[in-house]
Order: structure tokens, then sequence, then C-alpha cells
């Protein structure tokens, strides 16, 4: 390897082109084993490629609220959005902000894009209802009397469905309600005032002392009859059969659903269990609340949602809880519905107005998350469908089939110019190229579950576009040895002496396409996005081909007996490059001889 | 091709070659021509602007064996808007029909697919909103906009702003051509062709820089030196480095144009062939553009410079000085002032490359102060 070199010594990874060329092919290698080991041995395919729909979103505020636009609301209508299209029994589903005023939902093949779109479009709806009867989320096997006008006794206690093979606890607010809990783990109350300590038993629910089976107060709580509730039998029977565990069941829930309804939804319970309720007639709707936040409760060490109400709100809020508070579990809770779905059922102790505070088993994210869906349930934002893209599988195939085919003959036409071009010197151009293919092929693959980066058409043509800006590198570093060897060095100095010169070259115009690349990528929206990252990714690879793969690769061949010695094949013979031979002859070059005087 | 590598040898040394920048009035002449026929191109002809920029939806159907004729007229019947269709190289058809709302689209869709006889899954939609196109067209005038203050910053700092101010030219003159091309052709205008639009921007400026860093190296000791002036000395570079910017292009232009000509080819049409169109159109004129406007736009700012201008003096007075010492002119470059037209384009001349004609009168030697 250590050929002594004549003349300068170049410094740094130049100097030593067998150790880079190791470095660099390790890196490759290592890449290419991540990607095997990963299991991730291809890129992942964007909608337009494999088959599904994307719709894309744009938000609009409403009238008056012009700065709900930003981030936090973007990303609880994502949360939402998400929550929806995977309640459709699509696990697959993608859902992005893109830019700052756009969602992009991703759907896989496979599932009713009509059905999507129907709840992907629609704003979300945020309700308190008071709860009437819980049970756990599987179909019940015995008639659970459930409260209702008509029947008059009910502890609220329905039997152990054992839809999900697992039995929660029996609804009874019982103080041993943990983390294992019910909905009753959340209890709603005043907010503590900020010093003063609040009495410590508060994340278990006492039960209010209030004697449960007062009649009078189950018609407070269940009267109001709707315009609309269906019959009592009906409303039970849709209880009774309701398999809160299967998602499409519970997307059924929620359609022309009105406020003022008697609904059955389902929620998870604290303890991550699907349970069923009956519920009320909304009373306060997402609008009334004014602003909620999930919060370190400081004295108690323990998480809580803190809410504050609008005016309006207040009075609803005042009137249905001194209504709950008077009532026994479990109709003294108030379920807080999100698009049909119980997201919280904390029971009311006391009778509230401008401010509560949620306290129950929560964690940091599950009581920021509430208080998002709270402060943003009803969200301020309306979101008007811009594009709908359904690609059937076989097109996005077919799609897929010609990028790659066009990829392959732009590869070989490069391939070709540069054989007929260069000669020999395209063995480094080739290899360089294959280097570039290995290095983009592997870090796609790895970069799919890494960042979420989903091959698409443009992608592809991104690619295929770098095949040029890549070769481009290699033209100016040959280009630059030959000029060198026109000017009569030999090939080892020319090809030191060319690359400080063609890395400038390389590096500006690369920055250059770096940057298009980057403010594509940062402005636009969508499938363009897909093809800036491309670019620019390639964009950095193709400098670190050339840096630590053409060059030393560069270097290592110019010790050849090929290369170094201008065979007329190797696209470095001097004559052919109309070197100046080292004698003087002159062909009307240079030499001006005049007379030196001023 | 060792032909081809004598030449490049000869216009490297400046043994041949052309001079651009004496006859730079003739290609601005030819640049505004074109620029003012692409700009009346957009202005009489407008763009035709496609279905993601009125809103609408556009169908993909399988393969079939559907007439042409029928398939508009069951789109048509569907959906009681006009419709567009074509047939694609692989039997599949493409039927846009405009001003479809999104919600009015799944029905057209079922429609279309009863009346074609195929299953419903297999036909691909793609539902635009009105305001989609107007999104896309928002973000790419932003980043347009972006991109430009930032790279002649940074074309400012890596050369100087001479050569920023020149690439900015050329880079609106590239995108004007384009979108002329567009307009002049009816070319349908998609998001792929913004995609397309804005990846010139990277490109056309690439084969720029690479003439630019030459004319950067060659001016480097310029003042030190009598021989000849800053515009011929660009003219050199630019000789120097035309082999190389011609490899680059072809080279950048071999794979779009094989996902032009092969990917529009299998699908007939799409985004591939969307962006590689305006990709095509666009690098064509970044090519042309860096070498026959940038440059002699860089030699004419930099004339302006009181040191070029100094240079120049020395220059031309050291030439007349040679002049009269012998007439035999062995080293002269550059155009003594009477120089006798020529008519070759390009002619064995001095060593400065620039050949010893004068355009025809067009405009003014380089080498004459006004």
């Amino acid at each position: 390897m250590a050929a002594p070199k004549r003349g300068r010594r170049p410094t740094g990874a130049q100097g030593k082109p067998g150790r880079t060329l190791a470095f660099i092919l390790i890196v490759m290698a290592a890449l290419t084993g991540g990607m095997f080991l990963s299991g991730d041995t291809s890129p992942r395919l964007g909608i337009d490629l494999a088959g599904g729909t994307t719709i894309t979103l744009k938000a609009k505020a409403e009238p008056g609220k012009e700065n709900a636009v930003n981030e936090t609301n973007m990303n609880t209508a994502v949360g939402i959005i998400e929550r929806r299209v995977n309640g459709l029994g699509v696990s697959e589903a993608e859902v992005q902000t893109q830019g700052s005023s756009n969602i992009v939902v991703n759907i896989p093949k496979g599932t009713n894009s009509e059905e999507a779109r129907k709840q992907v479009g629609t704003t979300a709806q945020l309700y308190f209802r008071p709860v009437l009867n819980v049970a756990a989320g599987g179909p019940v096997k015995q008639e659970t009397p459930a409260p209702s006008p008509s029947s008059s006794a009910s502890t609220g206690t329905a039997d152990k469905g054992k839809g999900d093979g697992k039995a929660s606890p029996p609804p009874k607010a019982s103080p041993d309600a943990t983390a294992q809990g019910r909905a009753v783990t959340e209890g709603l109350k005043a907010p503590s005032p900020g010093t003063s300590g609040s009495p410590a038993a508060d994340s278990a629910d006492k039960p209010a002392d209030k004697p449960a089976d007062k009649p009078a107060d189950k018609e407070a709580a269940a009267k109001t009859p709707a315009p609309s509730t269906p019959a009592a039998s009906d409303l039970e029977q849709r209880f009774t059969a309701l398999n809160c565990t299967k998602p499409e069941e519970r997307s059924a829930l929620n359609e022309n659903v009105k406020p003022e309804d008697t609904i059955v939804a389902c929620g998870k319970n604290s303890a991550d269990q699907w349970e069923k309720y009956i519920l009320g007639p909304a009373e306060v709707d997402g609008k009334d609340v004014d602003e909620a936040k999930g919060q370190l409760d400081q004295q108690r060490g323990m998480w809580i949602v803190t809410m504050d109400f609008t005016k309006s709100g207040s009075k609803k809020f005042e009137k249905i809880t001194s209504k709950l508070s008077q009532q026994q579990a479990p109709l003294n809770q108030f379920a807080i519905v999100l698009d049909g779905e119980v997201m919280s059922a904390p029971s009311v102790q006391q009778t509230l107005s401008a401010n509560a505070e949620i306290s129950g088993s929560f964690d940091r994210d599950s009581a920021q998350s509430l208080g998002n869906i709270l402060s943003y349930g009803a969200l301020p934002l309306s979101f008007e469908e811009q594009s709908v893209d359904t690609v059937s599988a076989a097109l996005g195939g077919e799609q897929l089939r010609a990028g790659l085919i066009a990829g392959a003959i732009g590869l070989a036409l490069v391939i070709i110019y540069l054989v007929v071009y260069y000669r020999g010197l395209s063995i480094v151009a080739i290899l360089s190229l294959l280097a570039s293919a290995v290095l983009t092929y592997s870090l796609m693959s790895l970069l799919g579950p890494g960042i979420g980066f989903a091959l698409n058409l443009p992608a592809v043509c991104g690619a295929i576009v770098a095949i040029g800006i890549t070769a481009d590198s290699f033209i100016v570093y040959f280009e630059r040895i030959r000029d060198e060897i026109r000017e009569g060095r030999t090939l080892r100095p020319a090809v030191e002496r060319a690359w400080p010169r063609a890395r400038r070259t390389i590096l500006v115009s690369d920055f250059v396409s770096f940057l298009a690349a980057a403010v594509l990528f940062a402005v636009t929206v969508g499938k363009v996005q897909g093809f800036a990252f491309t670019l620019g990714l390639t964009t950095l690879l193709d400098v670190v081909v050339v840096f630590f793969f053409t060059k030393p690769l560069m270097t290592l061949l110019a010790r050849t007996k090929f290369f170094g010695n201008g065979h007329p094949w190797s696209g470095l013979d001097p004559a052919r490059l109309g070197a100046k031979p080292p004698l003087r002859r002159s062909r009307r070059t240079t030499a001006p001889t005049e007379p030196k005087e001023a | 091709m060792s032909r081809l590598g004598t030449i490049g040898a000869r216009l490297y040394r400046g043994e041949i070659g052309y001079d651009f920048v004496r006859h730079r009035k003739f290609w601005y002449a030819v640049s505004i021509l074109i620029t003012i026929a692409a700009i009346a191109g957009v202005a009489i002809r407008g763009l035709n602007m496609g279905i993601e920029f009125k809103g609408g939806a556009v169908f993909t159907t399988p393969s079939t064996k559907v007439s042409v004729t029928d398939a508009r007229e069951y789109a048509e019947e569907a959906s009681g808007h006009p419709a567009i269709v074509q047939k694609l190289g692989n039997g599949t058809m493409r039927i846009q029909v405009a001003e479809l709302n999104t919600s009015q689209a799944a029905q057209v869709k079922s429609d279309l697919a009863r009346d074609m006889k195929m299953d419903i899954d297999k036909i691909g939609a793609e539902l635009v909103g009105p305001s989609w196109g107007k999104q896309i067209a928002n973000k790419a005038w932003t980043g347009l906009a972006i991109f430009m203050v930032l790279v002649v910053i940074y074309l400012a700092i890596a050369f100087e702003w001479r050569m920023a101010l020149a690439a900015l030219i050329a880079l609106i003159h590239d995108l004007t051509i384009t979108v002329g091309v567009y307009a002049l052709v009816g070319f349908e205008v998609t998001p792929g062709t913004v995609i397309g639009l804005l990846t010139i921007l990277g490109y056309s400026l690439y084969d720029t820089v690479v003439v630019f860093d030459g004319l950067k190296e060659g001016s480097k000791d310029i003042t030190k030196q009598t021989r000849f002036t800053y515009s011929e000395m660009a003219n050199r570079s630019l000789n120097g480095t035309l082999v190389r910017s011609i490899n680059t292009t072809i080279v950048a232009l071999l794979p779009v144009a094989g996902l032009l000509f092969i990917g529009g080819g299998f699908l007939g049409a799409g985004m591939l062939n969307d962006i590689s169109l305006s990709l095509f159109v666009g690098l064509a004129a970044g090519a042309y553009s860096s070498i026959f406007i940038a440059t002699p736009l860089v030699a004419d700012f930099k004339e302006y410079d009181p040191q070029m201008k100094a240079l120049r003096k020395r220059v031309l007075a050291k030439r007349a000085k040679g002049e009269q010492a012998d007439g035999d002119q062995t080293e002269q470059d550059g155009d003594p002032q009477d120089t006798v037209p020529g008519e070759a384009a390009v002619a064995a001349a001095g060593p400065a490359g620039v050949v010893e004609q004068r355009g025809r009168g067009r405009g003014r030697s380089s080498g004459r102060r006004r």
C-alpha cells in the first residue's frame, strides 16, 4: 500500500487512500448489514406506489379566531384525526402535519376510503354528558337494567362482560379505586387554592354519602328526555349488544348523533380497558371550555387537569354539576365525549362553576392529552379537503415499475456516455455511482422506520435526477485531471493537484443544489417534499462519495500501470488529450517575445 | 472522441475558441427575444392549468377495451361536466373532469365503474379542491423568493456580488423561458411541473457555478498582468470550461430524458412526465444561459470596476505599442482598433482564444473604450 510518494506529501485522508476507501466500504457494509438486520430491506413505499388514499386537508381558522392555526391546535387535530381514522380498524394510517396549515392523511389500501374521508373531514365534537350507565366493554350476556325513566332500580352496575376476556371491576365508587381502575377514579372538584394542601385521598373518590336510590334523583339524572330519545328498550338493546372492542362498532356509534340525544358510547378507562356507557343529552359543549391544561399539582405530587369555563359555560356547568353531585355513582359521573368516544368520566362531588380540576390516576401524558382535548376538542379549526388521491394497487405498482425502468435507462445512458467519453476513467465513475446507489438505497430503507420516510413517485424522480448531479461531480474532477495532464504533468501529480480545485467546484455547486432542495422541502406540502428530500439526501451523499470514494480510488488507480502511464484506453492518454509535450514545440502557444522595456 | 479530447485541450489552452463575450450583444438580443416571446406567450395564450389548479377529479382506470368516446360519454353523463379522456400507452385511461367537488366525485367514480364494467377498487381517483393548486403555487412562489435571496447571498460570499447578480439574472431568464415554452406549446401545468420548475433553480445554477468557478480562478491575478482585459480573461476561462459545462449538462439531461421519454411512454402522463418535462426545458435553458448570458454579464459588470478599467487601459496601451513595434502580432489578442471583419465564428487565433473579427459591427468590441 504505502508506496513511497514523490513530491509533496498530501495530508489527511487524501494521503491514505487505502484507509479512506476501507472506511467508506465498512460504512457501506454496516448500513447494508443494518438494513438486513432490521429487516427493512427495501424502502417503505408511499401511497402512490403501494396503493391507498392520501387526503390533504388545509386548516381554516373560524372567524374571530384568526390565530387559531398554530402548532398546538394542529397537533391536537392530528391526534383527533388519527384516532378517528384508526378507529376504522386501520392501523397503518398516518396523519402528519405538513407546513403550517396542512394535515396529510395517508391511508393504505384495503380500507374503505370513502368511510375514511367522512371521518377525516368533519370537525371534532366535544360534549359533556351525564352518565346514565356504565358497563364493561364487551357485549353483556344478561339483561342489565339500564337506568331510564321507565326503570327505576339501578345501581348502574353491569355484569362483567366477557367481550374482551377481561373483567373490569364493578363500577362501585369504592375508595379502593386506583390505577387498575374505573373511569370513576377520576374526580371532578373545585381547584384547590394554590398553597393550601388539599385532602390527600383525592385519587380515590369517596362515594357521595347521599342515599342513592332516591327516585327523585334518578329522575333528575335521566329526565329531560330529549326530543329524539330512542325508546328505552331500543337503547338498552343497543347497549347490551355493543362490543366496544370492535373498531367498526365504535365508529358506527358516532353516526348521526345529535347533542340532544341520549346515546350509547364507548371509552377506555384508566386501565386501558374498554367500557360502554349510556349517556344523557349533552349539557355543556367544547366551546364552553375556555382553557384546560394538564399540570402537576405540586402539593400532592400528582398530575391533574384544570379547566376554566367561559361565562356562559360556567352557568351551564354549574347547573349540571349541582345536579350530578347529588347522585350516587355512576350517576354522578360526567362523561367528556369527543367524537362519540368517552375520553374521561370523572365523578362530581360538588357544585362547580367557572373552573374545576379533574384528578385521578393521571400521568403526565394522559393529563396533558386530556387538557388538550378539553381545550381544543371542539377545534377552533375547520378543515377543508384540498385533495384526495386514491391509487389502486395495480396503478401504484405500474408507476413504480415505470419509475424504476426510467431510472435504469437513465443510469445506463449516463454510463454509456461516460464510457465513451472517459474510457477507462469511467470505471471510477461507475464504481462511484454504484457506491452512491448502495448508500442511497440502504439509507432510504433505514429511514423508513427511522423517520417515517416513504418513497413516493416524486422521490423516485428525485433519485433519478440525482444520477446526473452525482455524475457531474465526477466530470468536474476528471476534467480537472485532464487539464493538469494537458499542462504536461504526469498522472500522479495531476490527480493530486486537480483535487483541491475540483473539490471547491463540487462543494459550491452541491451546496447550491442542496440549498434548493432544502428550501423546497421547507416550503412545500405533500408529494413535493418527497422529491426535495431525495434530492437533498443524494446531494449530501454525492459529497460523501466523491470525497471518500472517488478521490481515494483515483489516487490508487493512478499508481497502476494502465492509468499511470496513460494507456490509450485509460482515458488519460496525454497524446490524445493533446498534452503539451515537455519539449518546446512552438506552435504559437505562449511566449511573447517582446522587447522587455517599459 | 480522441478528437474531442484534442479539441478540449485546444479549448483549454485557448488555441481555439469562440468569443462569447465579444458577441454578447448578439446573444443578449437572442435571449431578450426568446424572453419576450415567452412573456407574450404567457400573456396571450396563458398557461394551460391542470385539473389540480382548477379543482376537479382525475380518474385513472385499469387497462380497458372501452373506447375514448364511450368513456367520455360515460364520464360526462355521470358528472354533468365536460370530460377530457386520454388513452395511455398501456391501455389505461385517464379521465379528467373539471369543477367536480370532492363529494360528487365518489358518485362519478362508482358510475364510471358500473358503465365501464370494472371493479371500483381498481379505479384510481385524484380529487382536488379548487384551492389546492393555489396553495401549491403560493408555496412555490415563497420557495422561489426565499431561494433567490439565499442563493444570491451565498454566491456573493463564495464568489462576488457581480457574479451573484449575473447568476440571478440567468436564473430568472431560465425560469421565464421554461414557463414560456409551457405557454407556447400548451403543455399542462400540474404540481409536478411546479416541482420541476423549482428544481431547475438548483440545477441551472449548478452549471453557472461550474463556469464561474473557472472564471474566478482565471481572474485571480488578473491585475498583475497586462496581456488580457477582464473580458478576454473571462472568455478564455469560459472556453476552458466549455467541455466541462457541456458534459455536465448532457449527463444531467440523460436521466431526465430517460424519465421523459420512457416514463412517459409507459404511463403516458402523470407525475414522472410533468417533472421531467419542465426539468428538461429548464436544464437546456440553464446550460445555454450559463455560457451565453451569465458569464458575459459578469464581464460587463466587471468592466465598470475602476481596477478593471485601469487594467484595460494598460492592456490597450501596451497593445498599441506592440502593434507599432511589429505588425506581426504573435501574441495579440482582444481586438486591435482596426481589425478586419472576418466571418468565421471559430477560428484559430491568438492564445487569448479571441477570434480576430468583429461581430459584423454588432455592438462595440469589448476592447474599445466608450
